[in-house]
């Protein structure tokens, strides 16, 4: 398939950006979206063009690494999946593609399509943790934990961190990255003893770095690869409220 | 390259006397402590963030010393661990079911061929208990039975069930809980984390590893780093192959570097290939995606009986299908070891027997679990994986049979270490994957993870405190000359990446070295094929350094250039990888030489010349490098051919 595509282009931080337009043709569908891309900056190198900056590394969907707004849709068309999941089957010959960045004032530009999200890891740094140390923990089985708040807490927990939360909300609010991250933790009987410090000081962190506030529209939940549920957010708010009123 | 030379230099692994089942906990009485109070005067620098060093990066800062950690990644969170699926090994004996620390252990060293060091094999079974009580404790949610207890599944090479999992992300989720203590401790200003920087080079002052050198992937700057200990915790290599399961970013630069300034580089030709990845799909492959080996708890492994048979294989009557791994190895059938799987794979293939575009697959199939269990159950264990599956081949796996083929995945040679992840290098460790010691010539499924996790956690944090406290090694400087020399040798080759501006670009050379290792020192290798390799691969590497085209500067972000430095590197190591695999004249695990086999085609190890680590030491580019072998002593476990049938 034969394929238009216009293409955010930004030399660094510090330069203005354009869309800039390629045609990427013999593509075969089935090839992932960041397989088109690479095919298309061989392209550019041989041309003696700079080839197009984008961050990936695992390319199965975990590691959260890649990402970009595809047609107005952060990791686009398909739903419930990364970029670098995303194959070219979902596309129609002919068709034109515009590949943008995450667009959050959070995660500034550092090069094309390549974004800084170091914001995440200072709201985790904050207190997305159990304070526990290396060694003396008790056994494994020394506490049973209901197999509903297990799940639970994994379905929180699978989130890869790739901010795509972010980049759909019109507010740039991390609001389902954060609860996602409080709720993995404050779900398990491990995690009740800081619960409170944790939900305030990562809502702190979130709130200095410049993420936005939630309406809860949902498109975050939309988007997000891991199909992370708004419920964490009414989770949160819960254990916020909470530990608010028993800070008093 | 002249004759292979022989070193009588016996290498020293450190091991400690006494029983086997003692050494460790003797070793921990009585190796060196430092006191709490200068523990903050000690500056160690991790390179890697993934189970290893994240997990050493935290344990050592909340020790008190004082802890840089790097990684290439954007974050500490993304580091390859991420992407292990299946589950990690630890011998709980919750199941009842006769597990124990031996256990894990003898089948950790049967698994491995009987190529690994029995003294660090079995301090990984036993300290393999206290990694989960440590992941429950920080939060891991590990799949749970309705008790409320911890559940466990089955791997590969093993007849317990002693793998804890949570879903199929297990590396994501005890990844997160290495990175969430790495977190707490960079919060604690114990640890300062570098991501985006790649280390290119190590510093060495009079003998001993003193610093990195790395260049700040977003601004280019290169810049020194001293400390009194460097940890490498830089994962694998089997990128060497182009296609493989990891990561784009894996590389061998880190060790490949330690490795020119002195340190020994050990069984370098063990390359695990995984049985269960999805097939190639054409040439625009950038990578393989891995389907974790716990699918084979429930899919039966098949072909057609019959040479061109092309019917949708539903329509294949079950007489007229090959289950080739119940048929040939009726104990273990379809949980048979990866490599044994992986080779039980190609051989059926080769016969003409392979299903799926250009005949290289073999059917994963489901239809018997579904009946036996019902789509729910096989839906709740493997949810996640069918509908990866189905995202890449745009196929519904509960309806047909997955399509899988063999890639390359894990790489158990490394740098040589010591009892205590010590290289030869004074100051230099080296944990997880990035190491040589503990899976031998194979690992069994499950065991990185362990591994990773008890290197980081339990084993490095005691053993680098003996270092400083009987070493008294002088104190790092950056005003030392060779900081600034690096850094020149680093700015030189930079330079002339960009100035190169050939036809070619980077992904091509990787592609066609990557092609070549592949189909010559692949799952099955040989004499001839290995002699043409080590023929080509230099020939390759000049063609690289001439007709490279690497575009833009230095002095920004660059991955063209963050890309050249790393197959740069790759075009050196792969004539080591080949070298090692042809000086090893035996079959033994991973490593297949076509030449010695077995009547039914099994590896033919050859413990009379072989059982010894080849630890190999850098003598120039052009000229071969010198073997140390340290010789494999079983003191507990009788070597005896593997057998799973």
């Amino acid at each position: 398939m034969n394929l238009t595509l216009r293409i955010w282009r930004q030399k660094n931080s510090n330069t203005p950006g354009q869309f800039v337009e390629y045609k990427a043709d013999d593509i075969s569908p089935d090839m992932s979206f960041l397989e088109m891309l690479d095919i298309v900056n061989e392209g550019l190198i041989k041309r003696g063009e700079e080839p197009i900056a984008f961050d990936h590394d695992c390319r199965e969907g975990i590691c959260g690494t890649c990402g970009m707004v595809i047609n107005g849709v952060a990791h686009g068309p398909l739903g419930a999946t990364t970029t670098c999941q995303l194959h070219m089957r979902h596309f129609g010959d002919g068709q034109s593609i515009t590949i943008e960045p995450w667009r959050a004032r959070p995660f500034p530009v550092i090069k094309d399509l390549v974004v800084d999200r170091s914001a995440f890891d200072r709201v985790i740094q904050a207190g997305g943790y159990i304070s526990v140390r290396t060694g003396g923990t008790p056994d494994g089985n020394a506490f049973p934990i209901p197999k509903p708040d297990a799940d639970l807490s994994m379905d929180a927990a699978a989130c890869i961190g790739c901010g795509a939360c972010v980049a759909a909300c019109k507010n740039a609010s991390a609001m389902l990255f954060v609860a996602a991250k409080a709720s993995h933790l404050n779900i398990l009987p491990q995690g009740k003893p800081e619960k409170d410090r944790r939900v305030l000081n990562m809502v702190r962190a979130m709130d200095e770095e410049g993420f936005g506030n939630c309406t809860v529209m949902g498109s975050c939940e939309a988007v997000c690869p891991k199909e992370i549920s708004l419920d964490f957010i009414s989770r949160m708010n819960r254990d916020y409220l909470k530990a608010l009123w028993r800070r008093k | 390259m002249g004759e292979v030379r022989d070193s009588t230099m016996r290498l020293d692994a450190k091991i400690p006397s006494g029983p086997l089942a003692e050494k460790w906990s003797r070793h921990r009485n009585h190796i060196k402590l430092i006191n709490p109070a200068n523990k903050r005067k000690f500056d160690v620098i991790v390179v890697g963030s993934g189970l290893a060093g994240g997990s050493a990066s935290a344990t050592l800062s909340e020790l008190g010393y004082k802890v840089k950690c790097f990684c290439f990644q954007d974050s500490p969170r993304r580091a390859h661990s991420i992407a292990a699926q299946g589950g990690i090994n630890a011998a709980k004996n919750y199941q009842n079911d006769g597990d124990s620390v031996y256990r894990l252990f003898y089948d950790t060293i049967k698994g491995g061929d009987f190529r690994a060091r029995e003294a660090n094999v079995y301090r990984l079974a036993e300290v393999s208990v206290n990694i989960i009580d440590q992941c429950v404790a920080q939060g891991v949610p590990f799949a749970r039975e309705y008790s409320g207890y911890l559940a466990n599944r089955s791997f590969g090479g093993a007849q317990v069930s002693r793998t804890f999992y949570a879903r199929g992300q297990t590396g994501q989720q005890l990844l997160l809980g290495a990175y969430q203590a790495l977190a707490k401790q960079i919060e604690a200003g114990g640890v300062r984390m570098y991501p985006r920087a790649e280390m290119l080079d190590l510093v060495m002052i009079d003998g001993n590893a003193k610093g990195i050198v790395v260049r700040d992937l977003v601004t280019g700057e290169i810049s020194s780093h001293a400390a009194d200990a460097v940890v490498l915790a830089t994962g694998g290599y089997g990128n060497v192959f182009f296609l493989s399961t990891n990561a784009k970013g894996c590389n061998v630069t880190a060790i490949w570097r330690a490795y020119k300034r002195g340190a020994l580089l050990a069984n370098p030709c063990y390359t695990q290939i995984h049985p269960t990845c999805i097939p190639v799909s054409g040439d625009h492959q950038s990578k393989l995606t891995l389907m974790s080996e716990s699918l084979r708890n429930d899919g039966r492994v098949w072909v057609p009986r019959n040479k061109g048979d092309h019917r949708a294989p539903g329509e294949i009557p079950k007489e007229e299908r090959d289950y080739f791994l119940e048929r040939k190895y009726p104990a273990y059938g379809n949980l048979a070891p990866r490599d044994i799987s992986s080779r039980a794979a190609k051989e059926v293939c080769d016969e003409g027997r392979g299903v799926g575009p250009g005949g290289r697959g073999v059917y994963l199939d489901f239809a018997d679990a579904i009946e036996r269990l019902g789509l729910n159950m096989i839906r709740e264990r493997y949810g996640n994986l069918f509908e990866m599956y189905e995202r890449i081949t745009g196929e519904d796996a509960y309806k047909a049979p997955m399509r899988i083929y063999p890639a390359s995945h894990y790489t158990m040679g490394g740098l040589w270490v010591d009892y205590n992840l010590m290289s030869n290098v004074p100051g230099l460790y080296v944990i997880g994957e990035a190491n040589f010691s503990d899976h031998g010539a194979n690992r069994l499924g499950a065991s990185a993870l362990m591994q990773g996790l008890a290197d980081g956690y339990f084993i490095l944090p005691y053993t680098i405190g003996d270092y400083f406290a009987t070493g008294r090694p002088a104190k790092p400087s950056l005003d030392h000359p060779e900081f600034k020399k690096v850094e020149e040798e680093i700015a030189r080759r930079t330079n002339k990446f960009l100035s190169i501006k050939g036809h070619r670009t980077v992904t091509e050379f990787h592609r066609e070295l990557g092609k070549l290792m592949w189909d010559k020192c692949g799952m099955a290798r040989n004499e001839a094929g290995l002699k043409e390799a080590l023929e080509r691969i230099p020939a390759l590497r000049q063609e690289f350094w001439e007709d490279v085209n690497v575009l833009g500067d230095g002095n920004e972000l660059n991955q063209s250039l963050e890309y050249s430095g790393r197959v740069a590197d790759f075009m050196e190591f792969a004539e080591l990888l080949v070298l090692d695999a042809l000086t090893r004249d035996e079959s033994c695990g991973a490593h297949f030489r076509e030449d010695h086999q077995t009547p039914d085609g099994e590896a033919m190890r050859d413990d009379e010349n072989f059982s010894y680590v080849a630890a190999w030491e850098y003598q120039g580019l052009d000229t071969r490098p010198i073997l140390h072998k340290e010789p494999l002593v079983y003191e507990e476990v009788h070597l005896a051919q593997r057998s799973y049938k």
